[in-house]
């Protein structure tokens, strides 16, 4: 297919071209040019990923890999920068350039008048490139490439009002504790090129069966499976992106970044960049039982805990931020008991209404003038009337109402996860079963507390209220439209059909099939919703929206008694269940401690003293001694030639 | 028996040597107002060279000229690297040399009939094309270092590299003529057959030989003449000396050692590896003393010529593909690197001590940056160039287990970064200590842009070089 190899470069490298020009030449463009050429460089790319998405999602073709050129070859290692086209990607690229046009477009009015304007839409622009490269790369190296650019990106845009401390110290956590992730991917990515010699998925996923029996002495004594192990280290990268537990910690610190960023960053994209990458490698993980257990019980107690903590949460998008958290472990969860496609399919409808609450989260909080917490608000749904009703759709998808997407999305996880017999599926169905209760407790609070309850912003704020320009409520509006009826359309396709529209892209080995069991007995669309009010998930969900309203619209008295009451555990929730304090006390301290002992009497006596310096100074004072052999005087210069000339001729020919 | 030579495998030769003719002839009846015929005539007959160089490009060997001229894909590849970067040279030049009060027609008629001898080096296949060669070639440098005549530093800088490269000279004549003696034939296929390793004269005669060379690539301890010439030289003919020459003279090694004397290997990659060490040891060291950036540039040259002698060392055709793309990219970044320092000069004012780069990034973010590409490709930083050129080379080391070896360039590289990194830091992190202007002109600004986004890109893009090269040396 010829196409391809122009349609491609033209979809990574528009928003490449945008983000250099906009950071570039951003006194000459100005405002409206920046967002002009970035907006143009991302709508390009949208319509080139709907073309070649078409033939993919809806025609029948088959993968094609593409490399562009071999970057550098070592030995035996060939490395190239290439890409492979199949289902999985191309269903990726619609998303990515879709809610990232979306973002562009609101950006205009939420970033407008700020200072960094042209520095955002950059860094915007230059975010989806890396995402691009993440999700189309057909080796790991470019994927690895992709993976630490949307990394950097993240980091910058989290810090984009590096005037804050608190952003440039959630910036900082966010990169710390992503390379902590990025440490486990690496060993992982080395042990696939040591076991298979090549990066190339084309190379490793035929030949996966090759490691099943082999095993690893990593220390002595401990055999280990090598298949395990290499889907474990690939999954702590999985973890410190997609901000599992234990390396959550970064993702509510992100939400010190601009709104769109948090739409499109931190829950549409770049956070699922783990589920991707766990479902992409779906050949490598079905070969190890045990690593697909550790997958299932990471995300099913992500899904629950992380979800509880959005509860107490005051300020705004610090609750979407857990709920994040909470919908990644559902995707996790799904990849665990090998509904890859399951698991693909919420992160599609995921991207859609979590941007969708993002973005209007965003307008409430333009419309708030910059205030986030949520007890200033209330009663804004006669203000701001668009976004109030997308607020509300977004809020019913993510709560799995039916017939909204989530529901389909994720009671989908919940029966499959329920369907699955790998170990730890039993407490993995407790946690996303009694995960649908808490998401649409949180949810619902935050919806009740935001646009109905009494109004407790001040005087001041609320003769301000309007509705947001036409740049913020017009991409509310288009997410809306998929955030509500995406699920209807795309459940068939996505895990009914066999095969599935994700096609040979995923891997699932027979015994492991949850979707081939579940599909046997599934009835239709339509009987799925009626069959929903029989069970439990929805029924949670319906009463978590009836506790939020009357916890917080009928009676907010009583949720303060409750506060009392339970003042211990209410204390463990606002303390996040120590994890911070955790990683302050003995990760951050001790290491400073260890550090100080060890930089005053390793570093600064020893090392530095010694060693660095010592060698620093050494080649200082050698280099200045030496200097004075060039001494300017021509005969110096010859008898140097000479004196060399014959101490060579005694050495080669007398052997002195 | 005489045999009609080829004439046309010599194509590019005749027809350079044709052309600086008429340029010369051309030149006399300019004044300083028309000079930019001759140099337009030069630019515009180097252009016309190229492509007839290219049109001939040798992929089958031809032998010819009684067997004194070969015509390879390795002297093609060279030719064209080296007419490549006389070109930019000489862009740079017209504007430098304008202001300086140096005739032009010159010097542009002393670059080409230089250029001329490092084409026949490069295809030279007997001793006598190769000292000739060598001679084209040093003679007109001499000259040119000292075109700034009411300059003493130049003059004095000319008369040194003249004594010594006459000493030099001297060295090699003798040692080819040892190596005459000793085989009785002046022909480099006949050479190698009738070397021997025993042969005391031979290796007498290869140690004379190989010092010669040395001395042409500036290597320890040949090298005292570098730091002076560099300096006193004009910027635009240090540009000259330190590019094109350089890949000469490792074209005539690879022609005299490999093609010429295999039987001698042991010796004379003993010798190389001693050199090597000793180059990179002296070059990176020294050049952190130094506070004129000229004099520094002058010994990272040094410690790069060890670099690239590290892939003849290593003796395999990846080797000797690994220097050649090491010598290729070093003429590159060098060339590149002199070039931003003749732009930041002006009329009666050398930039050349490090305070002159003081936050340069404030004064001319674009020379800025390309200084910033040249020098991070001279110490080695992914994904410039010049990281490739190290790692082809570390690479053909420990395949033939010079592992040790390997590990030495690779601490001196470390040492290296120091003094390059440091003038970044002067560029970028420290406040300019003067803000008048800096107006380069139009052409040599798009010609250095060139120059330092090629060794970006071919940085991102390396493998079509690597491959190419290999090629050449059938790896």
């Amino acid at each position: 297919m010829d196409k391809l190899h122009i349609l491609i470069p033209i979809i990574i490298l528009a928003p490449l071209v945008g983000s250099i020009m906009a950071g570039v030449f951003r006194h000459q463009l100005g405002a409206r040019g920046a967002h002009a050429v970035t907006i143009t460089g991302i709508s390009l790319s949208f319509i080139t990923s709907m073309v070649v998405a078409k033939s993919f999602v809806f025609g029948n073709a088959e993968a094609v890999d593409i490399v562009f050129y071999q970057w550098v070859a070592s030995g035996a290692f060939n490395f190239h920068v290439g890409v492979l086209v199949d289902h999985l990607s191309s269903m990726m690229l619609m998303f990515v350039t879709f809610v990232s046009l979306m973002v562009h477009i609101y950006s205009m009015g939420y970033m407008q008048k700020d200072p960094g304007y042209q520095r955002f839409f950059s860094y915007v622009s230059l975010f989806t490139f890396a995402m691009l490269v993440l999700v189309l790369s057909d080796n790991l190296m470019l994927l690895f490439f992709g993976w630490e650019g949307v990394g950097l990106v993240s980091y910058l845009l989290i810090g984009f009002w590096f005037n804050r401390p608190s952003a440039v110290a959630g910036s900082l956590k966010a990169f710390l504790v992503n390379r902590v992730g990025d440490v486990g991917f690496l060993l992982g990515i080395a042990m696939i090129l040591m076991y298979f010699g090549t990066l190339n998925y084309e190379s490793i996923f035929p030949n996966v069966t090759a490691v099943q029996n082999l095993t690893i002495e990593v220390i002595p004594g401990f055999h280990w499976n090598v298949a395990t192990l290499m889907c474990l280290l690939l999954l702590i990268g999985a973890m410190g992106k997609s901000a599992q537990v234990p390396l959550h910690v970064w993702l509510p610190e992100s939400m010190e970044g601009p709104t769109p960023i948090s739409a499109l960053i931190h829950a549409a994209t770049m956070v699922t960049a783990g589920i991707y990458l766990i479902s992409r490698m779906s050949p490598l993980f079905e070969l190890s039982a045990t690593a697909l257990s550790v997958v299932l019980v990471v995300g099913a107690t992500t899904c629950l805990f992380m979800g509880i903590l959005g509860v107490f949460q005051y300020d705004i998008k610090r609750v979407i931020a857990y709920s994040t958290l909470s919908q990644l472990g559902y995707m996790i969860a799904a990849c665990g008991a090998s509904a890859f496609s399951a698991g693909m399919f919420h992160l599609f409808t995921h991207a859609c209404f979590k941007a969708l609450l993002f973005l209007a989260a965003g307008s409430v909080i333009i419309g708030m003038h910059h205030e986030q917490d949520m007890r200033k608000m209330g009663g804004l749904r006669k203000y701001m009337p668009i976004t109030y009703v997308t607020f509300l759709i977004g809020a019913l998808s993510l709560a799995a109402i039916p017939p909204f997407s989530g529901f389909y999305s994720k009671d989908s996880i919940i029966q499959l996860v329920g369907e699955s017999t790998i170990a730890g599926s039993n407490y993995a169905y407790f946690c996303v079963v009694a995960g649908a209760f808490v998401t649409a407790l949180y949810t619902f609070r935050a919806f009740f507390l935001t646009f109905h309850t009494r109004e407790r912003m001040d005087e001041d704020t609320r003769r301000h209220l309007k509705e947001s320009p036409w740049s913020v409520t017009i991409p509310l509006i288009i997410l809306a439209v998929p955030s509500a009826i995406l699920g209807y359309f795309m459940m068939k396709p996505m895990l009914i059909n066999d095969p599935t529209v994700l096609g040979a892209s995923i891997v699932v080995s027979k015994h492991l099939d949850v979707i081939a069991q579940w599909r046997e007995h599934f009835e239709g669309l339509i009987p799925m919703i009626v069959e929903s009010f029989h069970s439990l998930p929805c029924w949670l969900a319906l009463g978590g929206i009836f506790v939020a309203w009357i916890m917080c619209a009928k009676n907010p008295e009583w949720s303060e008694s409750l506060k009392k009451r339970f003042s211990f555990a209410h204390m463990i929730m606002l303390k996040k269940y120590g994890f911070d304090d955790f990683n302050d006390l003995v990760l951050v301290r001790g290491t400073l401690g260890l550090a100080r002992i060890l930089f005053q009497q390793g570093d600064t006596r020893i090392i530095d003293g010694w060693v660095v310096n010592g060698i620093g100074r050494l080649i200082n004072w050698f280099s200045f001694v030496t200097r004075k052999l060039q001494t300017g005087y021509l005969y110096h210069y010859a008898f140097s030639m000479v004196i060399g000339l014959l101490v060579f001729l005694g050495w080669l020919t007398v052997g002195l | 028996m005489f045999e009609t030579p080829q004439f046309s495998a010599a194509l590019p030769e005749i027809f350079l040597l044709g052309l600086t003719c008429t340029v010369l002839f051309v030149d006399i009846f300019m004044t300083a107002r028309t000079r930019i015929i001759t140099y337009s005539l030069t630019q515009l007959s180097l252009i016309v060279l190229f492509v007839i160089t290219l049109m001939t490009f040798a992929w089958d060997p031809i032998l010819t000229f009684s067997g004194n001229y070969i015509a390879d894909s390795f002297s093609s590849l060279t030719k064209l690297v080296m007419i490549m970067l006389t070109f930019f040279v000489f862009v740079y030049s017209r504007s430098y040399i304008k202001c300086r009060n140096i005739t032009g027609g010159e010097y542009y008629i002393l670059g080409l009939f230089s250029l001329l001898g490092m084409m026949v080096m490069v295809s030279s296949h007997s001793f006598i094309s190769l000292y000739l060669g060598t001679e084209l070639l040093s003679l007109p440098l001499y000259a040119m270092v000292a075109l700034r005549r009411e300059s003493a530093l130049s003059s004095e800088a000319s008369l040194k590299y003249f004594v010594t490269g006459a000493i030099a000279s001297g060295m090699l004549l003798y040692g080819l003529s040892l190596l005459y003696g000793a085989t009785g034939s002046l022909e480099l296929t006949a050479v190698s057959e009738h070397l021997v390793a025993t042969d005391k004269v031979a290796i007498f005669g290869m140690v004379f030989v190989v010092t010669g060379l040395l001395f042409k690539l500036g290597a320890v301890p040949f090298h005292m003449w570098v730091p002076d010439v560099y300096h006193g030289a004009p910027s635009t003919v240090t540009a000259f000396i330190t590019g094109a020459p350089k890949i000469a003279a490792l074209a005539i090694m690879y022609r005299l050692l490999v093609q010429g004397m295999p039987s001698l290997m042991d010796s004379w990659q003993q010798l190389l590896i001693v050199v090597a060490i000793l180059s990179m040891f002296f070059g990176n060291l020294l050049a952190i003393a130094q506070a004129n950036v000229k004099r520094m540039f002058a010994y990272s040259s040094i410690a790069h010529m060890g670099y690239m002698l590290l892939g003849v060392i290593a003796a395999t055709p990846e080797g000797y593909a690994a220097a050649l793309l090491y010598g290729i990219v070093y003429a590159v970044m060098a060339v590149g690197g002199f070039a931003v320092i003749s732009m930041l000069s002006k009329v009666g004012f050398e930039a050349e001590y490090l305070d002159d780069f003081r936050g340069l990034n404030a004064r001319h973010p674009w020379l800025a940056f390309i200084l910033l590409l040249c020098l991070f490709s001279m110490a080695g930083v992914p994904p410039v160039f010049g990281f490739f050129a190290k790692l082809g080379v570390i690479e053909a080391l420990i395949s033939v287990h010079y592992v040790w070896l390997a590990a030495v360039a690779l601490i001196f590289a470390i040492i290296g970064a120091y003094y390059y990194l440091r003038l970044v830091k002067i560029m970028y992190f420290e406040e300019p200590s003067k803000m008048s202007k800096i107006r380069p002109a139009k052409d040599a600004l798009i010609a250095v842009s060139i120059n330092g986004l090629a060794l970006l890109v071919f940085g991102i893009f390396p493998s079509q070089w690597i491959t190419l090269t290999r090629t050449i040396f059938g790896a």
